[in-house]
C-alpha cells in the first residue's frame, strides 16, 4: 500500500551533494565572470555527447544553454521567457529548452544563479538531437556570433557502430575545431595537455560507470534518475580536470558506503523501475515524490546517458584523444544511438538492474526523446512482458504537467503491479493465491 | 481536352483518395520490378533507379486514411505525416514496396525509420544521415560514403550492379525530370493567371509515382501546351509560399488559397523532388557529382542547416527575384523544422517590412473555412490598405 508521501520523502544530502553544490557554484561564478568582466571565453555547446575535453585543452569555458535552461526551469523562473520567445514567433509546439533560452539570450541574459555571457564561439555538436541545428542556428543569427556545426552520423546501420568513414569525418571535423580555438584563444593545441585531460575523463568515465553499476545492489543506494542529475552536471561541466575526477572519486566512495550500510534513497525499497526519457524539470520534487510513496527506485535511467554512456564499456583513449572523442560523440550516448538500440539499452537495464517496470516519461518538448514511444511501450508489453506505463508532461514548460493526471495514472500503475507482487510471492511459496 | 485538363481530371482524385495506388497499378504490369518508398524531403534517387528499381514517393496518406493504429505508437504532439505513413503500414498498403528510405530530417520521421525496421522486417529500411557542415572539405567524402553504402544495399535489394554508366544516364534522366519542373514553376511565376497552383501541384505530385519517363512525356506535352495560355490576370496578391516541404496540405486547401485571393508563385511543396537549381553534372564519378549537388547546387530548405547563409535570406532573395508582394507561411502542425523556421523568418521579414501571413495546415484536414478566411482578411488587407 502507498504511504504517505511525507513518510517516505527523501531527505539525503550527502558529502557528493555539499561538493557538487560548491562546484558547479564556481562554474557558475566563472561563468558569470565571462560575462561581466569580460574574463575568458565562453564556447556555447550541446549536451548530447559533448566533446568538452576540447574545450578544457583551450581554457575555453563550456556553456550550455541546456544547462541553463534546465536550472530555469528547476528554479521556476521559465515561463516568461518561454513566453517571450513565443510571442516573436516560436510556436507553442517548438521545444521549450530552446524557448526558455532564446528568452533569456534577448533580455540581459541575467539568472537567479549565473549571468550568461555572449559566445566566442556557437559549437553545435549535432548529437542525435536535429533541434540543436536550429537552436544555434538562431543563436547565431541573433548576435551575429561564430557558428560551426560540428556534424555527428546517426548510427545507422545494422551493427549499430559508426562507419570507419563516420569516425574520419568527425576526427577532420574536430581538426577544423581546434583550429578555430587556436585562433580564438592565439594559442596552439598543448597535445600532451588534451591527453591528459583525456585520460581524466576516461577515470571519470571509469567511476561513473562503476557508480552506475552500484545500483544493482537491492537495495540500490542511490535513485539513478532523480539522483544521478546531481552528477551528471560535473560530468559535463567539469569532465577531465582534476576537479571532476575528485568529486567522482567522493560519489563513488560515498554510494559504495551505502551498499555496505544496506540503505539506499528510501526508508525502504519495493519497487525498482527503469526509467526512460528527461524528467520535469519545473516539478521534479512533485514527480518525484508521486513514486516514493509507493517505495519505486529507479535503478537505471536512459535520460543520465545523454551526455554519455559508459556503463556498456566506454572509456575513453588517452593514446588516442580524438579518435575517442569522435568515437564518444558518434557511438557512446544515447542520443546518437537509433531507437530501437534505445529499446535494447533499456531491455539489457531491465534484465541486468533486476527490474520490475519500465516508466516512460514521455515530454512534448523532446521528439528525440519521445516520438514514437507508444511503439516501444508495445515492444515491452507485448514482446517481453515488462509492465510498462507510459506518462506524458514536458521537460520544461510548466504547462504541461498535470499532478491529479500524472497521480492517477502512477498510482493505479503501481497498485496493479503490488497486485501481481502478492500474487507471485503467494504462488512463490506455494499458497493460494 | 487539353493535355493539362486531362491529366488534372485523371489524376487529381488518385491523388486524393489514395495515391500509392498508382504504383500498385504499375507494379501489376511490370511483375519482378522492385519499388523503393522515399519519405520526404530528398532522396538520391538516381541510386534506386540506377540498380533497376523505382523510387518513388511516400508522402503521407492524405485526409482520407483514418488513422486507427498509429495514433497509439505517436504520440498527439507529433506531426500527421508521420502517423499517416506508420498507418499506411499497419493496414498493410504498403505490401507492394521492397525498401523504404528515411533521412536525418527530423526526430520524429528518424524515429519512424526504426518503428518501420521493427514492424516491418520484410523491407528494407534505409536511413541516410545528410551532412549538415556545410563548410568542411572533408563532407564531400563522407557524403559519397554514405552513397556508397546505400549502393551496396540497392545492388543487393535488387540483384543488380549499378554502375557509372547506370548512374550517369539515371542522373541524365532525373535532370530532364527537374529540368522540366523548373520550366513548370517558372511558368507559374511568370504568368500565374495561365497555371494554377493546383495543376502545377498535380503536374508535379505525379512524378513522384510515375516512372520517370513517363512523367518526362507527360511534361513535354503540357508545357508548350501552357506557354500558349493566354489568360487575364485577376486582381489578386502575389505571393510566395513557404513551410511545406514535407508534410503536404490536401489539393483542396490549395485550391482555397488562391481562390482566396492570391496567386502563388513559387512555393517549397515536394521540394525534393525538385531539390536542384541546376543539372547534375554527368561527367566523371556520379557518386561524387551526386553528393557535389546536394552540398553546393541544392535549394534552401528547413531542413538543411546551410551556415554559409541563412535561410531568411534566400527567402528573402525569393520574393524579390519573384516579384512577389507578400509571403506566406504555410507550416505542417507540429513540424518542428517549419516552425522554428517560422521565428527567423518572421524577424527578418518584418526588418525588411515584407507582409506576411503564418498558417499552419495538416495533411488530415478536411475543413479549409478558417484557413480560407485568414487568408482573405490578409489579402483584403494588402488591397485595400
Ligand atoms: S529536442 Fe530534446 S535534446 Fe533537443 S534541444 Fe529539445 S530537449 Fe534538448
Ligand atoms: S512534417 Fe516536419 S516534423 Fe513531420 S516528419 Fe516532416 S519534417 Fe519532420
Amino acid at each position: 500500500m502507498a504511504q504517505t508521501a511525507e513518510a517516505l520523502k527523501t531527505s539525503y544530502q550527502g558529502q557528493m551533494h555539499l561538493l557538487q553544490k560548491d562546484m558547479m557554484g564556481r562554474y557558475f561564478e566563472r561563468v558569470t565572470r565571462a560575462a561581466e568582466k569580460g574574463e575568458g571565453k565562453a564556447v556555447y555547446m550541446l549536451i548530447s555527447g559533448n566533446p568538452v575535453e576540447l574545450i578544457q585543452a583551450f581554457d575555453l569555458i563550456p556553456v550550455y544553454p541546456e544547462i541553463d535552461a534546465l536550472q530555469l526551469a528547476v528554479k521556476k523562473s521559465a515561463l516568461p521567457f518561454i513566453q517571450k520567445a513565443e510571442e516573436l514567433g516560436y510556436s507553442m509546439d517548438n521545444c521549450a529548452y530552446v524557448k526558455a533560452d532564446v528568452g533569456l539570450f534577448l533580455g540581459d541574459r541575467k539568472t537567479p544563479f549565473a549571468t550568461i555571457p555572449l559566445p566566442a564561439l556557437i559549437l553545435c555538436n549535432y548529437v542525435g538531437c536535429n533541434v540543436y541545428l536550429q537552436w544555434f542556428e538562431h543563436l547565431a543569427e541573433y548576435c551575429d556570433g561564430h557558428l560551426y556545426n560540428l556534424d555527428i552520423p546517426f548510427l545507422r546501420e545494422a551493427s549499430g557502430e559508426p562507419s570507419p568513414e563516420d569516425i574520419t569525418y568527425v576526427v577532420r571535423q574536430l581538426e577544423e575545431v581546434i583550429e578555430i580555438c587556436e585562433r580564438l584563444t592565439g594559442k596552439k593545441l598543448d597535445y600532451a595537455r588534451l591527453k591528459d585531460i583525456v585520460r581524466r575523463s576516461s577515470e571519470t568515465g571509469e567511476m561513473w560507470s562503476r557508480i552506475k553499476g552500484l545500483t544493482k545492489n537491492m537495495p540500490s543506494p542511490f535513485d539513478a534518475y532523480f539522483d544521478s542529475v546531481t552528477m551528471m552536471a560535473p560530468l559535463y561541466c567539469l569532465r577531465g580536470t582534476e576537479e571532476g575526477v575528485r568529486f567522482f572519486e567522493t560519489a563513488l566512495a560515498e554510494m559504495e558506503e551505502k551498499v555496505r550500510m544496506g540503505t539506499g534513497p528510501l526508508p525502504k525499497e519495493r519497487f525498482r523501475f527503469i526509467i526512460e526519457g528527461p524528467p520535469p524539470w519545473p516539478y521534479l520534487r512533485t514527480f518525484r515524490d508521486l513514486f516514493s510513496k509507493w517505495g519505486a527506485v529507479a535503478v537505471a535511467s536512459t535520460y543520465s546517458t545523454v551526455g554519455g554512456l559508459w556503463e556498456f564499456g566506454f572509456r575513453h583513449d588517452a593514446d588516442h584523444p580524438l579518435e575517442s572523442i569522435a568515437r564518444h560523440m558518434l557511438q557512446w550516448n544515447v542520443t546518437n544511438r537509433n531507437f530501437l538500440q534505445r529499446y535494447q539499452q533499456l531491455r539489457r537495464y531491465v534484465e541486468e538492474w533486476h527490474a520490475d517496470a519500465l516508466v516512460i516519461h514521455s515530454v512534448k518538448s523532446c521528439r528525440l526523446f519521445s516520438a514514437g514511444q507508444g511503439d516501444m511501450r508495445e515492444y515491452f508489453t507485448k514482446e517481453l512482458n515488462v509492465p510498462t506505463l507510459l506518462i506524458e508532461s514536458d521537460i520544461e514548460d510548466p504547462r504541461y504537467f498535470s499532478e491529479a493526471q500524472l497521480k492517477n495514472r502512477i498510482d493505479a500503475f503501481f497498485e496493479s503491479l503490488e497486485h501481481k507482487k502478492i500474487l507471485r510471492s503467494g504462488s512463490d511459496t506455494g499458497g493460494a493465491a | 481536352m487539353t493535355t493539362v485538363e486531362n491529366m488534372i481530371s485523371k489524376y487529381r482524385e488518385p491523388l486524393e483518395n489514395s495515391p500509392l495506388d498508382l504504383v500498385v497499378d504499375w507494379k501489376d504490369k511490370h511483375p519482378g520490378k522492385k519499388v523503393v518508398g522515399c519519405y520526404p524531403v530528398y532522396t538520391p534517387v538516381e541510386l534506386i533507379h540506377a540498380a533497376g528499381m523505382l523510387p518513388v514517393g511516400v508522402i503521407g496518406a492524405g485526409n482520407r486514411l483514418e488513422i486507427a493504429h498509429a495514433d497509439s505508437r505517436f504520440q498527439s504532439f507529433i506531426c500527421s505525416i508521420v502517423k499517416s505513413t506508420l498507418e499506411l503500414g499497419l493496414t498493410d498498403r504498403l505490401k507492394f514496396l521492397d525498401g523504404i528510405v528515411f533521412h536525418s530530417i527530423c526526430d520524429p520521421a528518424r524515429n519512424l525509420g526504426s518503428v518501420f525496421t521493427r514492424n516491418f522486417p520484410e523491407l528494407l529500411v534505409e536511413y541516410i544521415h545528410f551532412p549538415q557542415n556545410m563548410t568542411s572539405p572533408h563532407t564531400i567524402d563522407y557524403l559519397i560514403a554514405e552513397y556508397e553504402r546505400l549502393n551496396v544495399s540497392y545492388e543487393r535489394l535488387a540483384g543488380n550492379k549499378i554502375t557509372d554508366e547506370g548512374l550517369n544516364r539515371s542522373i541524365a534522366l532525373y535532370n530532364t525530370q527537374r529540368r522540366l519542373l523548373r520550366e513548370l514553376y517558372a511558368i507559374r511565376k511568370a504568368a500565374p493567371q495561365n497555371l494554377s497552383t493546383l495543376e502545377c501541384y498535380v503536374l508535379t505530385r505525379i512524378g513522384t509515382l510515375l516512372p520517370p519517363e513517363e512523367h518526362i512525356s507527360i511534361l513535354e506535352e503540357a508545357i508548350p501546351e501552357l506557354r500558349k495560355r493566354n489568360a487575364k490576370p485577376k486582381d489578386r496578391v502575389r505571393v510566395v509560399l513557404e513551410g511545406s516541404f514535407c508534410e503536404q496540405p490536401p489539393i483542396e486547401l490549395l485550391e482555397g488559397l488562391e481562390a482566396a485571393g492570391c496567386y502563388i508563385l513559387d512555393d517549397d511543396f515536394l521540394i525534393g523532388w525538385r531539390w536542384f537549381s541546376e543539372d547534375i553534372s554527368t561527367s566523371g564519378d556520379p557518386l561524387r557529382n551526386i553528393a557535389n549537388a546536394y552540398l553546393n547546387q541544392s535549394v534552401y530548405s528547413g531542413v538543411k542547416h546551410d551556415t554559409r547563409e541563412p535561410k531568411s535570406k534566400h527567402l528573402i532573395d525569393k520574393y524579390k527575384e519573384t516579384g512577389a508582394s507578400a509571403v506566406l507561411i504555410l507550416a505542417a502542425k507540429f513540424c518542428e523544422p517549419a516552425l522554428f523556421d517560422y521565428a527567423l523568418y518572421k524577424r527578418a521579414l518584418e526588418k525588411e517590412g515584407i507582409p506576411h501571413l503564418c498558417l499552419e495546415f495538416e495533411e488530415k484536414m478536411w475543413i479549409f473555412d478558417k484557413a480560407r478566411t485568414e487568408v482573405e482578411t490578409f489579402v483584403e488587407s494588402m488591397l485595400f490598405d
